[in-house]
């Protein structure tokens, strides 16, 4: 770690701490309170951006647990946020439980999910456990269906107006400082989860798997609990989803989602908590982007290019950071702040 | 009896579809270790070439299958010099995702230039129907059989007696052994691309003269994984049994199970118990090797 010149480090608490001077405060600070003033000026449409970028931050985090740090490769990620959802849907719905109380017993759900498909971790990695999270996504997507009973199938099962001591969350600027706030606390929760002894193990799982047993460090104990975090994080964000849309169906947690949360990874920059932010904020602002161009591009060229603009245009960012950038966004952003560190009187960085 | 056997040869169908898909993976994967999750997708597009080639272009059959496969081999060439060379060395994760990546863009490219529709071509290529009994075999099944045979016995006598089938084994054993002896190991992941492009196009266009090209072929590709684990990621001859085995349970357990449950679909969700079952209890498969692991 460099430290901005200026910048010393006197007892072990500095050295520790997340935000070492009064300008990283400040301007941590200078996003809060950004973020709160977000609704004052901005409209409906970008606040609805906004929070569906909340909610896939909070989901992401639990992914880069899982995938970035512990080395899990999870495919299978929308599939947990929709035992998330559903649980707490579920709840709320039939048995009339408060938002406050369905969405942790949403979230716990979801990990225990996690500890199951998880299971096959302990034997089998790489691909053949992308294989077997691709298979969890299948499966509890098609038990859902089987729980029509209980899950209303394929119908979908409409959720109550979320309440919070006395507060109706009905209106998108309520309901974006809900997200916001979950996306705070899963912000510096997913942080510090990686500096303690559990974070260590799961980065020393995912650099040598069978270096770290040697080493001590419990693979089964400690790639199940990748499995719980990242999945409880998934719980939370599938159930956020659905009590804002206020309807709960398998259309809302597609294969193709559990891909690009990877994606997001990917151009994120992997096992970095800025960097999974970076991820979600850079695909879904070409999201957007694509919604916008896509009428335009069908009228110009053919009807079904808005489709195809959509996949190939994920598809080709996914190749290019792959190629050009495989540390991701985050990277870069380290780069650029290590030139200006020195700036302007910059020599030649050794790496 | 007959409700049974209807459902074996059905599922046999079934079967012949993934075992072509699954052949065009498991050679990429023996030589150069890629899991290509797009190869569903290169089935997908041979149904489409084939409806080009014969309907628009209406050119005869050995033409339009000598143009496919020329297509393809570019296809596959192409893809492996500009997407997956630049990540020899680089892990899992990054490799499987440029695949689905180039899945999509593949998927992306069909809907651009085909509208993602059905296109049909029955009647342009050879039929063959059999009647055993009540029961009629599909042409599907039995073409699918026949050219995953073939297939399969001209990748055979490739691996055993041609020098670049050598180095492919060669690379598949042991990659720094191969370049200490001066084979070009980005060669042998060239030829693997081109050759499980092609197999996976001809393929498509057999498929799509029974069944029509569509879009589903490419959903296909991933369940073709359930069986391309049953039979051990590197065993040819593994993918066409698993094939025929995954594809007749399936058709099986959902022909007698659907009925009970309340949703039903088990079919589409069968092979991923399978995987799960296999991955647990046997990861290397039926034929696989198992492997062995050294710090």
């Amino acid at each position: 770690m460099s430290l901005r010149t200026g910048t010393f480090h006197e007892n072990y608490a500095q050295e520790m701490a997340t935000l070492s001077s009064r300008r990283q405060w400040g301007t941590v600070a200078a996003l809060l309170v950004f973020l709160f003033v977000c609704p004052l000026f901005l409209s409906d449409r970008m606040l609805t951006i906004l929070t569906t970028m909340g909610i896939a931050v909070v989901s992401i985090h639990g992914l880069n647990i899982l995938t970035g740090y512990c080395g899990q490769i999870s495919i299978g990620h929308s599939g947990f946020m929709a035992v998330g959802g559903y649980t707490s849907a579920i709840l709320c719905a039939k048995l009339g439980w408060p938002f406050w109380a369905a969405l942790p017993c949403g979230a716990l759900a979801a990990g225990i999910a996690g500890l199951l498909f998880g299971l096959p971790s302990l034997k089998i990695k790489g691909f053949y456990l992308i294989m077997a999270t691709i298979a969890a996504q299948f499966i509890i997507i098609w038990i859902i269906i089987q729980l029509r009973s209980i899950t209303g199938g394929t119908d979908g099962l409409l959720v109550p107006k979320p309440v919070i001591g006395g507060i109706v969350l009905s209106s998108k600027t309520n309901y974006y400082y809900l997200v916001m706030v979950f996306v705070v606390l899963s912000t510096i929760t997913a942080h510090n989860i990686v500096r303690t002894r559990a974070g260590r193990a799961f980065i020393a799982i995912r650099d040598n798997d069978l270096a770290a047993e040697v080493m001590g460090v419990s693979l089964w104990s400690y790639k199940l609990q990748a499995f719980f975090i990242g999945c409880i994080y998934a719980g939370v964000a599938g159930s956020l989803l659905v009590h804002y849309v206020r309807f709960a169906s398998i259309e809302q947690f597609p294969f193709m989602d559990s891909v690009w949360y990877l994606g997001m990874l990917i151009v994120g920059g992997m096992g970095s908590t800025a960097g999974a932010i970076f991820g979600v904020v850079a695909l879904k602002l070409l999201d957007e982007l694509v919604t916008v161009a896509g009428p335009i591009l069908a009228a110009a060229v053919a009807p079904q290019a808005a489709a195809s603009l959509a996949l190939i245009s994920h598809g080709l960012i996914i190749i290019i950071f792959l190629i050009f950038e495989p540390r991701g966004l985050h990277h870069r952003w380290e780069m650029i702040k290590t030139y200006f560190r020195l700036w302007p009187f910059s020599h030649q960085e050794i790496e | 009896m007959t409700f049974f056997l209807q459902l074996v040869v059905t599922g046999l169908a079934q079967g012949m579809v993934y075992a072509l898909i699954a052949i065009g993976f498991v050679i990429i994967l023996k030589c150069s270790e890629v899991f290509n999750i797009a190869q569903g997708h290169f089935v997908m597009i041979g149904g489409y070439l084939g409806w080009t080639f014969l309907v628009p272009f209406g050119l005869p059959i050995w033409a339009a299958l000598l143009a496919a496969i020329a297509v393809a081999v570019v296809m596959g060439l192409l893809i492996e010099r500009l997407m997956l060379r630049p990540l020899i060395g680089q892990p899992v994760l990054a490799v499987v995702m440029m695949t689905i990546a180039l899945s999509t863009v593949l998927g992306g490219l069909a809907t651009l230039l085909w509208g993602a529709e059905y296109k049909a071509y029955h009647g342009l290529l050879p039929t063959i129907t059999m009647k055993v009994g009540e029961i009629s075999i599909p042409s599907e099944s039995l073409i699918g059989l026949i050219v995953s045979i073939i297939c399969v016995a001209l990748l055979m006598l490739l691996f055993r007696y041609t020098k670049i089938g050598l180095a492919m084994r060669a690379t598949a054993e042991d990659l720094q052994v191969v370049q200490s002896v001066g084979i070009k190991a980005t060669t042998v992941y060239a030829a693997s691309w081109i050759i499980a492009s092609v197999v996976g196009v001809i393929g498509g266009i057999l498929l799509g003269g029974v069944s029509g090209a569509n879009m589903d072929l490419a959903l296909i590709g991933l369940k073709a994984f359930a069986v391309v684990l049953l039979g051990g990621v590197n065993s040819i001859g593994g993918a066409i049994v698993a094939g025929i085995i995954l594809g007749m349970l399936e058709n099986v357990a959902a022909g007698y199970l659907d009925p009970l449950l309340p949703g039903g679909g088990l079919a589409q969700v069968f092979p991923f118990f399978v995987m799960i079952i296999v991955l647990v209890f046997r990861p290397h498969g039926l034929f696989g090797l198992a492997h062995i692991q050294r710090v």
